[in-house]
């Protein structure tokens, strides 16, 4: 079964604080290869932990 | 040495409002400004021979921030969380899919954007904003995060999640879009 939008959501946030398991990695990448609107959210996320880096600095 | 004491004087203002953005609470980031300043004065000797006081004086601020979040951190729970709703249908689709933002990192060449960014980070509530900023600009792990705020690596997960859809949202809606 395919995860809805906004379990992959999730599972990219949590991607970024901790290591996803095989499945969990899995299914991502296969939503990843068929959404544009999670995969814009994904290099959302990742331009956000960079902008934040960079605040104030 | 006066020169030094004006020196770091100087920079009261940046530290505070370095402070304010993470602390979200004017006195508290007062106070923590006020003690890095008085351990700065206290430990001149430590500066000596370090290039930027900015850099310096930031580092003892993080260790004063964080040591204020710990003593805060039983406050308060966190706000309830419509936001998922907003976002998403009851089948877990997006409401509004998102669309790539046109070239982000030319936002990064722009104080106008980061301005942007702290107003974001104001709209958070405080222990999300706290859970985020320990993660994302203080640069700590998960499990240390949980730590510090007191709560389990689940409900961590779910407040830098939170964190990063409303200021995504925010972005979206303030700067790159719309």
């Amino acid at each position: 079964m395919m995860p809805t939008c906004k379990e992959v959501s999730r599972l990219v946030s949590q991607g970024l604080d901790r290591r996803l398991g095989f499945i969990e990695r899995l299914r991502l990448r296969v939503h990843l290869a068929i959404c544009d609107g999670c995969t814009n959210f994904k290099k959302q996320m990742e331009f956000l932990r960079k902008a934040v880096k960079q605040l104030g600095g | 040495m006066s020169d030094f004491r004006t020196r770091v004087e100087g920079e009261r203002p940046y530290l505070l409002r370095y402070a304010s953005l993470q602390l979200r609470d004017r006195h508290t980031a007062e106070d923590v400004v006020q003690e890095t300043l008085l351990a700065a004065l206290a430990g001149e000797a430590a500066f000596a021979g370090r290039s930027n006081l900015r850099t310096w004086l930031t580092g003892i601020l993080k260790h004063k921030i964080v040591d204020a979040i710990r003593r805060a951190s039983r406050e308060a729970p966190s706000a309830g969380g419509d936001l998922m709703e907003e976002l998403f249908d009851e089948s877990g689709h997006w409401r509004d899919m998102p669309s790539a933002w046109a070239d982000p990192d030319a936002a990064l060449e722009q104080k106008e954007f980061f301005a942007k960014l702290e107003e974001c980070l104001a709209r958070l509530p405080a222990r999300t904003a706290q859970a985020f900023m320990l993660r994302e600009h203080l640069g700590f792990e998960t499990d240390e995060i949980c730590k510090e705020l007191g709560v389990t690596a689940t409900h961590c997960w779910v407040l830098l999640y939170r964190a990063r859809m409303a200021l995504r949202l925010c972005l979206e809606q303030n700067w790159f879009g719309r």
